[in-house]
């Protein structure tokens, strides 16, 4: 800092957001904050061990729910990818998997991961424990509900794990469910498989609208004294935004689940065009497939921001926090997170340039796509500038984050290839498409999961996870999705397509076996290292050393609740008031490199610290 | 729009005061309850799935290879041995306007801490969905008594049964969940839950008048959506 600064000069402490200009001079008004508009929120505390712990409504233990339920469901889905993994690469030890099984985990596999593993996590775990706490209210407004909100998606869950106890096992057609050989006869559990499927799609919306609506109307309408829009945590923008996106693309889920269910059961024809069979015309006739891609990928497609913004969100906090300094460029941030939410809507038909389609359609398509990569590069750009010239602490949630940057620039960059119709067209149903949608929404938000834990646990359960643990947890999954994904990308390339369970005699046969095993081998250890991070859990919990309160130095106001972990209503007996950004780090002449949201103007205006 | 102070808030008409309570602390829609944000998003996200549905239903018809059945044909209703078209559908979207109106009135005389007016007219507008149900009902078994099903049908497209029995059935459903609910706040308002603020029986949360608001906000929309599906259906 030396070079910059008059040495002699003293520095008054001060931030961007709250003294704009007027430092100095004190104001007597300087600490005001309006009186409170809402009333203080009329809170029902438990009584019995089921309503603490089973049917609760404190926003805290129903984010824990909800985490552990979708962890539980992505355990699944880790191992049915160990299981797809040993057939592509060591077949000859896969007697048991016929091609039916194959397609039945992969199609689990993917519906688990995007939907009931990262879009609960993100939203209905991460949502539910930090809205409140972040934004300095006391529950979510609707309690009720939100409590019907986790019970609605454990029962999803449970209709989606039945699938596999049901004659035929789960649906087998792939995680877009494409119709029509969905529910015809041939495609593996079409019979009460891809019902318990719809179903429990169905289930997912209805209950996950019920925790929406919690968590929007939470942050639109009950913050804390002070807490304006753009004093919000990213965090909070980030979980907002995918909540909004939510919202608005569930319903064509739930409305092409409930059309395609009547085709399964009623013998409509919504999606069903006229099929020849074995030589016979069957009962269908006149629907249209195509109606339902566009569908789902209306849902599916802001589905990809839904799991990446509120990691968008969590990363720049984790990123500021550990790197000591403000995120850069908060309110482009904020536009950025608010402009991909928006764009998303208008480039789903870029997973249909094979579908046949007007060309023009797909010009447009095309764009909008690419569009999206500005906002998104904005972002990559300003977590890089928050790195710059930071005071970084290389801990374990620090290792996440950059392992989130590199992994999601990368899957970003392949992003762009596959948008281009031109480019999209031979490389559509490759390992390429796996290779980027795996780096870009699957291992990108996940690290940012594992980032979140290591910084959030000592919030939740009181103690602080063991770094040493941490750290071999990061680096065998670092370089072991590395070493899965990379691969691929060439696989993709040569032209092996996807969703196939054999090569047989084919030319990739004999050019990607080695490849092929390699793969498998580092998927076998990178799901296997993330027992390292269940392991640390117990562990921790047993003999863990006890987290002071802000472990971090952190400024939101999850850290400055009245006990660490914040028992029901949050923040005893006054709700916290927010003067400031959560972003006051290192600011130059005050005491601490770091000033809680709840540091009142007056407190560091006039605390002029000598230079050191 | 008239300027309104909430607790040292000054509202604004115009886009400037939209954008002064954007930029606020605590709530962003002043003076709004939560219920009632809630309500408008929830039916945001509503209107959504009617769209979806909708849109379908426009693509299913638009692309069948049979001819679309002569809708105002099929829905006619033989009054004295000759068809009147649109007859029941007239009936049935008057009854459900009509209870638009009461439940409007409701609201204010809730507003007003007038017990017995309001739990008569939201009774009103229970009878008046519940009527609506039933003729809804009576339609139904007259079309399926005529061959009607939804895979099929003797006067064209199969996609006609299809798309009725489902958007229809689906509207139907939001009437029947809003009776249910007409019906549970008229015992709450006559047996004054919302004077002595008495707690919900599952949430636990104090009885308010707004809750009728709330509700009504609900009803609305369910007869717009019908306003479309009449449109969309009988009219084209």
């Amino acid at each position: 800092m030396s070079d910059e600064y008059d040495n002699n000069k003293s520095y008054q402490a001060q931030s961007s957001e709250v003294l704009d200009g007027s430092a100095g001079s004190i104001n007597p008004d300087m600490d005001y904050v309006r009186p409170a508009e809402i009333p203080e929120q009329d809170l029902y505390h438990a009584h019995s061990f089921i309503e603490k712990w089973i049917f609760c409504q404190d926003a805290k233990v129903i984010g824990v729910q909800y985490f552990l339920t979708a962890v539980f469901t992505g355990i699944v889905g880790l191992i049915l990818s160990w299981l797809m993994r040993l057939q592509l690469g060591f077949p000859e030890l896969a007697g048991f998997m016929t091609a039916e099984h194959y397609y039945q985990f992969v199609t689990m596999h993917g519906m688990i991961m995007v939907v009931y593993f990262l879009t609960a996590l993100f939203l209905g775990g991460f949502g539910n424990y930090l809205i409140p706490l972040m934004v300095g209210a006391r529950d979510m407004v609707f309690p009720y509900v939100n409590m019907l909100s986790f019970w609605m998606f454990f029962v999803a869950v449970m209709v989606l794990m039945a699938s596999f106890f049901v004659p035929g096992g789960p649906t087998g057609a792939g995680w877009t469910l494409y119709p029509p050989q969905t529910i015809l006869e041939g495609t593996p559990g079409s019979g009460t498989g891809i019902l318990l499927m719809l179903i429990s799609l169905s289930l997912f919306v209805i209950g996950f609208t019920m925790g929406g609506l919690n968590y929007m109307i939470t942050i639109l309408q009950a913050r804390t004294r002070g807490m304006t829009l753009m004093r919000m945590p990213l965090t909070v923008w980030g979980i907002f935004t995918a909540t909004v996106l939510a919202m608005l693309a569930f319903p064509a889920l739930l409305v092409s689940a409930i059309m395609m269910t009547l085709d399964k059961v009623l013998q409509t024809s919504f999606f069903m065009p006229t099929i020849l069979k074995a030589g016979e015309v069957l009962e269908y006739g006149g629907g249209s497939p195509i109606l339902f891609q566009h569908l789902f990928w209306f849902f599916g497609h802001p589905e990809v921001y839904i799991v990446a913004l509120p990691a968008f969100g969590i990363v720049s906090d984790l990123i500021s926090v550990h790197a000591r300094k403000n995120i850069f460029g908060y309110r482009m941030m904020v536009w950025a997170i608010v402009g991909i939410g928006g764009l998303s809507f208008f480039v789903w038909a870029h997973h249909m340039y094979v579908s046949g389609m007007n060309p023009w359609f797909g010009f447009f398509f095309a764009t909008t796509t690419l569009i999206i990569a500005v906002p998104t590069a904005m972002k990559v750009y300003n977590w890089i500038l928050t790195l710059w010239r930071g005071n970084i602490r290389i801990n374990t949630v620090m290792l996440w984050c950059l392992g989130f940057i590199v992994t999601f620039v990368n899957g970003g960059i392949t992003g762009i290839f596959l948008g281009n119709v031109s480019v999209d067209v031979p490389l559509s149903d490759t390992y390429f498409v796996v290779a980027h949608f795996h780096m870009v929404m699957g291992i990108a938000p996940l690290m940012v999961i594992m980032g979140a834990v290591y910084h959030w646990f000592p919030l939740v359960a009181g103690k602080m996870l063991s770094e040493t643990l941490g750290k071999w947890h990061f680096w065998i999954t670092f370089l072991g999705a590395y070493s899965i994904y990379f691969p691929m990308h060439y696989l993709g390339f040569i032209g092996v397509p996807r969703r196939y369970f054999e090569m047989y005699d084919s030319p990739y046969m004999t050019s990607t076996v080695g490849m092929n095993e390699f793969i498998s081998v580092a998927a076998f250890i990178v799901g296997a290292a993330q027992f390292i991070l269940v392991f640390n859990i117990i562990k921790t919990l047993k003999t863990g050393k006890k987290a002071e309160q802000n472990p971090w130095k952190a400024n939101s106001l999850e850290w400055y609740t009245s006990t660490v972990p914040p028992e029901h209503g949050n923040f005893g007996e006054r709700l916290p008031v927010v003067h400031r950004w959560p972003y006051d780090f290192s600011v130059p002449g005050a005491k601490d490199d770091f000033i809680p949201q709840t540091t009142a103007p007056s407190e560091v205006a006039n605390t002029e610290v000598e230079k050191t | 729009m008239s300027e309104q102070k909430i607790d040292g808030f000054e509202l604004k008409p115009g886009f400037k005061g939209m954008a002064s309570d954007t930029g606020s602390d605590q709530t962003m829609f002043k003076g709004v309850h939560w219920g009632k944000a809630m309500m408008w998003i929830f039916l945001l996200s509503d209107t959504f799935v009617f769209s979806c549905f909708l849109i379908s239903y426009m693509k299913g018809r638009g692309s069948t290879i049979v001819d679309w059945p002569n809708t105002s044909e099929v829905f006619s209703l033989h009054v004295g041995g000759v068809p009147v078209p649109l007859l029941l559908i007239a009936i049935m979207t008057f009854v459900l306007i009509t209870s638009s109106g009461t439940m409007a009135l409701a609201v204010k005389y809730g507003y007003e801490k007038n017990r017995k007016m309001c739990g008569w007219l939201i009774l009103a507008t229970a009878v008046g969905g519940l009527t609506f149900v039933g003729m809804q009902v009576f339609e139904w078994s007259k079309l399926i008594h005529e061959g009607v099903r939804p895979w099929g049908n003797p006067f064209g497209a199969a996609q006609f049964g299809s798309f009725f029995f489902m958007i229809t059935g689906f509207h139907g459903f939001h009437v029947s969940i809003g009776v249910i609910f007409l019906f549970i706040y008229t015992y709450k308002v006559f047996a004054g839950h919302y004077d002595s603020k008495k707690r919900g029986w599952f949430t636990k949360m104090k009885g308010d008048y707004v809750e009728i608001e709330i509700l009504g906000l609900y009803w609305h929309f369910v007869d717009l959506v019908w306003v479309f599906i009449f449109a969309f259906f009988y009219l084209w």
